[in-house]
């Protein structure tokens, strides 16, 4: 099936990348709204529903001329939206299970059409239905002193339709994407929008489907939109990153198509189709992983910076608090780990942190004990928490049993002028609720060190 | 279809003799019971599995896991046919569909518990492109030497070739898929309703998931194998979509679900054997597509039909108690004291100045009053009302100004909206809240039960909104 061999030909593969380009931008262009309105499902349901299209045109005409296969396609691609639509308002029913009853239903009738009208004439489902992008070059068209592949000149077309439809009905897409509602009271409806989107994303499908093959389409619908979305939050920058996507997913998956198998010792080079879908498929998991403000593991590194933060404030504040209580200095870290609940690893990483970047805390052989800024910093934190616990239990009447857990929060948030607002608004209090006095702002002459 | 049409295809089928009838029903063939316990037992199990994934959101997933198996095939038969096995033997794909089927579900709960992605989206991108790294992969199997061209129709099969043993391994798949959702029913039902909740309540939503997925999985991998792609996407949807249109209880939908899946099998593959020229899969879709249409329109709780019904008669009594209501008030803005007389007769003008009625409605109204005996109408233009009618009349008077002065009171509604929203609950206020409302309001003290209403009632009430005394010196 596959003849294209290892090397690069500037003819051939350029074409290649071309038409994917084209198909990918096109189909990432609606993609987006499909995934705004939880439709995304959508591209794969019609690639199974124009089976019948396909048969029916086909009894009609007698002929497997491609106009009015393209034309049953593009209609039973529109049935299947409207389809669903119907089902799912007038049965109640979710909009996923009535897109899988309508297709699988479509589907089997173009089945029994297929086999009812042509079992002697060669409409097989998967050499009709789907071209492949790597014979596009088979079919060209002289266009003036050009010759271009007809393919990319319906691709073309298709892309300036998606372009055109896309920036023009712009403002009622995102409107009737995020608010049917609003855009309905508004003056437009909403459900006409759904509706043109629906014959814009079939006829995408169809055109695709029949160019390039469905896999590539189907993909191009779904997976650069959702690693826009992942990326931003604003629509106008999802959908130009979604082309973008697209169109790297493009020339990187056929490059890819092209050299992969050399690496792993075949001679010649596979699908360039699913190659593009694998590397869009790529660019999604870098994007769920690595994400600036969504990645899984971004999200989890800076939930664990934040929380060997807040374990260096706590080590600072327990020692301050043990100065207090006058109890046997230095602290031992067993002991820090004891009443800090932390796992070794990270208390290990704050200590050094402390002793060795901030010089906070004074690292002996028998444990360890504030520095002088040290000390001034703990003092801060626990007038901070003591402030907190006062203002809990005289302004918001939180029990005294309850504000610990508050006030533990809260105290590494409190800056400064909170400090004075919250000193100011609990009457300048002396001590905290549990009797501890609460430390001044200012280190006082001479009696820091507790004897 | 034309005449030209017919000239290409030439071959029409066949009507069926009667013993081709008989043979298919009675199964004399072997290879027809096969077929039809295989995919029956089949339409069971998936079925029952379908509806939890209905209920959760996700009809599609057998689609996307489908799909999603694509790769592991391929991978399955490079891996083997490079140590020199026979890649194509069964248990070795059906184990690499497996797993990646597996590492789908995993893809799919990945993104949707970490992101912000919808299941649909999900759904999407774990069948997309799995499908594409599928299709590359067997792009280079291709390449191995051996035969691996009929890879994907080996695996994506028709279910006229089922085989015994194949019938077999359904029937224990089913019986697993049975015995687990059974013991797991409460779990499953509780995340499939409120998956919040079920976490709230200390059960393991995630895991309650993978089990989920993982019967979605099992039942699609045997499916696929023996019945096709698109029968087992058919198989997961149709039934139980179609179950839900006659019962909201989880059990009973999730037997009549397991029920109608193996029905619509039994009779699709019972008609393919009658039929043999038509691809018994898409007979058993087209089955129970039949099926879904007729649940949709006929099912008892959420049918087409069902609820137009309801809605009709609710609408019916409303306007019944619409009409009563306004009788009632017309006769109360006529006398000066006290609840009104029961056997004066009102104009139909009148009601109609009082209700935002067409003069045929109102007929139709009181026609249907009539029936049930609440008022009578005389010469055509009065209506009185019988000593039934009127009893009802100021039952409901007096539960429509409870209300009002129930918001009045507690809702700090303004007088002049009280009406309209009382309007829209009074229909369904029942007797105890009504018990509630006088026992809150004090009202006892009147016997009859008609409180004054807390606004002006009759013919010029939008003309005067300021006026909250009798309705009567208001007119």
């Amino acid at each position: 099936m596959i003849v294209a061999g290892l090397t690069w030909n500037w003819y051939l593969d350029g074409w290649i990348v071309v038409a994917g380009m084209l198909c990918a931008v096109a189909a990432a262009l609606p993609g987006n709204f499909l995934v705004l309105r939880r439709t995304s499902m959508l591209g794969d349901a019609i690639s199974h529903a124009v089976l019948p299209g396909l048969a029916a045109a086909f009894l009609i005409t007698g002929s497997r001329n491609s106009l009015p296969m393209f034309a049953g396609a593009v209609m039973t691609g529109i049935l299947t939206a409207l389809l669903t639509e119907w089902i799912r308002r007038s049965g109640k029913v979710d909009e996923g299970a009535s897109m899988g009853v309508v297709f699988t239903t479509l589907f089997a009738l173009g089945l029994v059409m297929i086999v009812q009208s042509a079992d002697h004439v060669d409409l097989d489902p998967g050499c009709v239905l789907y071209g492949a992008i790597e014979f596009i070059t088979l079919d060209m068209v002289n266009l003036g002193s050009v010759e271009v592949p007809r393919v990319v000149l319906v691709l073309g077309g298709v892309l300036l339709l998606n372009l055109v439809f896309v920036i023009g009905c712009w403002k009622e897409l995102k409107i009737s994407s995020f608010d049917p509602a609003l855009a309905t009271s508004t003056g437009f409806s909403a459900r006409i929008m759904h509706y043109l989107l629906m014959v814009i994303v079939a006829v995408t499908a169809v055109a695709s489907f029949e160019a390039v093959g469905n896999i590539l389409v189907v993909a191009m619908f779904v997976v650069p939109p959702a690693t826009a979305c992942l990326l931003t939050d604003r629509l106008g920058k999802m959908v130009l990153l979604s082309t973008v996507f697209a169109m790297a997913a493009a020339v990187l998956g056929h490059l890819s198509a092209i050299t992969v198998p050399g690496w792993l010792g075949y001679s010649r080079s596979t699908t360039t189709a699913g190659m593009m879908a694998a590397v869009a498929g790529l660019f999604f998991a870098g994007a769920l992983l690595f994400a600036p403000r969504y990645g899984v593991i971004t999200r989890s590194i800076r939930h664990r910076l934040l929380a060997l933060a807040i374990l260096r404030e706590d080590i600072l504040a327990w020692l301050f608090r043990s100065e207090e209580r006058g109890q046997a200095l230095p602290v031992t870290r067993v002991a820090l780990h004891q009443a800090l609940l932390a796992d070794p690893l990270s208390l290990r990483l704050a200590l050094f942190w402390q002793t060795r970047v901030t010089r906070r805390v004074h690292s002996q052989a028998a444990g360890y004990r504030l520095t002088d800024s040290g000390r001034e910093t703990a003092r801060r934190l626990v007038r901070s928490h003591r402030l907190w616990e006062q203002y809990l239990v005289e302004k918001a009447e939180l029990p005294a049993e309850r504000i610990h857990d508050k006030a533990e929060i809260l105290e590494h948030i409190t800056d400064r002028q909170m400090r004075d607002r919250l000193d100011q608004a609990t009457s300048a209090e002396e001590t905290d609720p549990h009797g501890r006095p609460i430390p001044p702002e200012f280190r006082p002459a001479g009696k820091d060190r507790p004897s | 279809m034309s005449g030209q049409t017919r000239s290409l295809t030439d071959r029409t089928v066949d009507w069926p003799g009667w013993e081709q009838w008989a043979r298919a029903i009675l199964m004399q063939d072997y290879n027809t019971r096969v077929v039809v316990a295989g995919t029956t037992l089949l339409g069971l199990a998936a079925g029952l599995v379908g509806s939890f994934t209905l209920l959760r959101r996700r009809a599609l997933l057998g689609d996307a896991l489908s799909h999603a198996t694509l790769p592991g095939i391929g991978l399955a038969y490079v891996l083997v046919t490079a140590l020199g096995g026979n890649g194509k033997s069964l248990p070795v794909l059906l184990l690499g569909a497996a797993v990646s089927g597996l590492v789908g579900m995993g893809a799919i709960l990945l993104i949707r518990n970490t992101s912000r992605l919808k299941e649909d989206a999900a759904l999407g991108i774990v069948l997309s492109v799995f499908f594409g790294i599928g299709v590359a992969i067997l792009g280079v199997a291709q390449q191995t030497g051996g035969h691996a061209a009929g890879l994907e129709g080996f695996i994506y099969g028709k279910a006229a070739s089922l085989r015994a043993g194949d019938a077999w391994l359904i029937g224990g798949v089913s019986l697993g898929c049975l015995l687990l959702s059974a013991a797991y029913f409460k779990e499953l039902k509780l995340v499939c309703f409120d998956e919040a909740f079920a976490g709230s309540r200390g059960y393991p939503v995630f895991w309650l998931d993978v089990l989920l997925m993982g019967l979605v999985v099992l039942v699609t991998i045997i499916g696929l194998q023996s019945v096709g792609l698109i029968l087992m996407i058919a198989l997961l949807v149709i039934p139980p979509a179609a179950a839900r249109f006659w019962t909201a209880d989880m059990m009973k939908m999730a037997w009549l679900s397991a029920l109608s899946g193996a029905v619509c099998c039994l009779v699709g593959a019972s008609l393919s054997a009658v039929f043999p020229r038509l691809p018994s899969g898409a007979v058993i879709v087209l089955v129970a597509a039949v099926m879904f249409l007729t649940s949709m329109f006929a099912g008892s709780q959420r049918g087409i039909l069902a609820r137009r019904v309801r809605r009709i008669r609710l609408e019916r009594s409303i306007d019944r108690e619409h009409l009563l209501r306004g009788l009632y008030e017309i006769l109360e803005s006529r006398t000066t004291d006290g609840p009104p007389g029961p056997q004066e007769a009102v104009l139909e003008r009148s009601l109609l100045e009082v209700r935002s009625w067409s003069a045929k409605r109102l007929k139709q109204v009181i026609r249907r009053c009539e029936r049930e005996g609440l008022v009578v109408e005389r010469g055509g233009r009065e209506v009185v009302m019988t000593r039934s009618g009127f009893r009802e009349a100021a039952r409901l008077v007096h539960q429509h100004r409870l209300w009002e002065l129930y918001l009045l009171e507690y809702a700090d509604t303004a007088a002049a909206r009280v009406d309209r929203q009382a309007d829209t609950i009074e229909h369904a206020i029942e007797p105890e809240i009504v018990a509630e409302l006088e026992r809150l309001l004090a009202q006892r003290q009147n016997v009859e039960g008609v409180p004054l209403s807390p606004h002006p009632v009759g013919l010029d009430v939008m003309d005067r909104p300021d006026d909250f005394r009798r309705g009567g010196e208001a007119s």
